[in-house]
């Protein structure tokens, strides 16, 4: 079973899964969160509009994205960034754009709408009053927004943010699909050249284990020492 | 000399041609993708209720170690990627096993469905369990009580009061589970199971029309979300619990 377990092609094989998978892999979790949390916030903000032109748009998104799997969405945009990138330029031809771009594109748009749903919650969350006081001060709705409700509904929405983030690290793993080389499609190419799949899965499952177990723990700490000040 | 766009060329009609197999159309095997996605997602689910409900009771038992057990197992199957518990199944298991059985494995027909259900099924449980573990512990614990004082034992206080009244709590985050579970199924065409995202991208490989591939299988998980959401808002309002407010544990997942 575990006789002729190979562990020395993981070694040989650590610099370019971490170097080049992991890379991807993080370089993708970080940006996209961060465009998704941008974006989701707008989202958030316009689903909660009380003028029907602004919400509706916002929702329809935001229940269409929910509404079909990553991998169709990873697919769609993988052939539509390139028209987008067309229409927005004004370019002749539709626009090749790299692996890295067509999936960041695709993970920021896709995980906004997780996210839209995480901060409409938290802006719900913010007692009423808080927004009556703003106005009372004279503060417009960017204002009130951004230095009253944004800030608080952040904070109590954080626990929540990160989790969402664990699992945007995991999905990325889906960019397999498009034969791009973040960390899994690293092992994945490894595995099938030598022959290894055996080895290269199970070391891949540790790792992505490890780092989701360990990134999980730090949340619920968070989440402790949150609870503490409030 | 002036510049020529290239444009992109819609034919809607395409769904209607035959597709390359000689047989079926084009809407025909997307179709049938939409069948091996629902057969997929279904038996992944009977799966997950079970192994979820039997995880989740574990974790709410006064047994110390058999509730550190199912913490355990929900963390693992949690924190590893879904894609990467597929490959496990589906590569790794036939040869960690003894070898007639590992090829016999891999010579089942249909595996990749087999490896499907059974994949996304254990997956689905982790989170099956946390609904259900938070259903039991939502209950009074005079419930618990009063069912021992009346002289039942343990499985039959969780079997004829506990659990029945869990799974009408938790029946609204089950319901966007069974969703989760219907979308996730799609993660099973990287082990070759020609479900319905497969079949779209077999369409867009063989007539080139990407755009309307997509549509169709977008319309198509639109629809079945759509007919999920309302029957089982039906079914919620049916079992709901007299009294409650509806106020349900719910988690951000997809």
């Amino acid at each position: 079973m575990f006789a002729d377990f190979d562990f020395d092609v993981i070694v040989r094989s650590l610099p370019y899964l971490f170097y080049d998978g992991m890379t991807f892999t993080l370089m993708l979790t970080a940006l996209a969160t961060t465009g998704g949390i941008v974006f989701g916030t707008i989202l958030a903000l316009m689903r909660l509009s009380s003028f029907g032109p602004i919400s509706l748009p916002a929702a329809g998104y935001v229940n269409l994205m929910r509404s079909v799997p990553l991998v169709l969405m990873i697919f769609w945009f993988y052939f539509l960034v390139p028209y987008i990138g067309q229409w927005v330029t004004g370019a002749s031809r539709p626009i090749q754009v790299g692996a890295f771009v067509s999936s960041l594109v695709t993970f920021t748009l896709f995980e906004a709408a997780y996210f839209c749903e995480i901060m409409r919650a938290g802006i719900q969350s913010i007692p009423h009053g808080q927004v009556a006081a703003a106005q009372a001060l004279g503060m417009t709705y960017a204002q009130t927004m951004g230095y009253i409700v944004l800030p608080q509904a952040f904070r109590n929405m954080l626990p929540v943010l990160l989790t969402q983030t664990i699992i945007l690290f995991q999905d990325t793993s889906l960019v397999y699909v498009l034969s791009i080389t973040d960390f899994l499609g690293a092992a994945s190419k490894v595995a099938q050249r030598d022959g290894r799949l055996v080895e290269m899965y199970l070391f891949a499952a540790l790792v992505y284990f490890v780092m989701s177990f360990a990134a999980s723990l730090l949340v619920r700490r968070l989440q402790s020492r949150i609870a503490i000040i409030r | 000399m002036p510049e020529k766009r290239v444009n992109y060329h819609w034919n809607w009609g395409i769904f209607f041609q035959t597709s390359p197999d000689g047989v079926h159309t084009y809407l025909e095997t997307l179709l049938m993708g939409t069948g091996w996605t629902l057969l997929t997602a279904l038996g992944a689910w009977a799966l997950a209720l079970v192994l979820g409900t039997l995880v989740g009771v574990a974790r709410t038992t006064p047994y110390f170690w058999l509730a550190r057990l199912g913490d355990a197992y929900v963390e693992l199957f949690r924190d590893i990627p879904l894609l990467v518990q597929m490959f496990l199944w589906y590569f790794v298991l036939p040869e960690l096993l003894p070898v007639e059985l590992g090829d016999w494995l891999k010579q089942l027909p249909d595996a990749s469905f087999y490896t499907a259900v059974v994949a996304l099924g254990f997956y689905t449980s982790a989170r099956v369990s946390e609904q259900v573990r938070a259903g039991i512990s939502s209950l009074a614990r005079g419930q618990r009580f009063a069912a021992l004082a009346l002289g039942l034992t343990l499985p039959q206080a969780y079997l004829y009061v506990l659990l029945p009244m869990a799974y009408r709590i938790i029946l609204p985050p089950l319901t966007s589970e069974f969703l989760n579970v219907i979308k996730n199924s799609a993660v099973a065409l990287t082990i070759g199971l020609m479900e319905l995202t497969a079949r779209a991208r077999a369409m867009q490989e063989l007539s080139f029309q990407v755009f309307e591939a997509f549509t169709a299988a977008t319309i198509i998980y639109l629809v079945i979300n759509i007919a999920v959401t309302f029957g089982m808002r039906w079914v919620e309002r049916r079992s709901a619990v007299p009294g409650l407010i509806g106020a349900t544990p719910q988690l951000a997942t997809h």
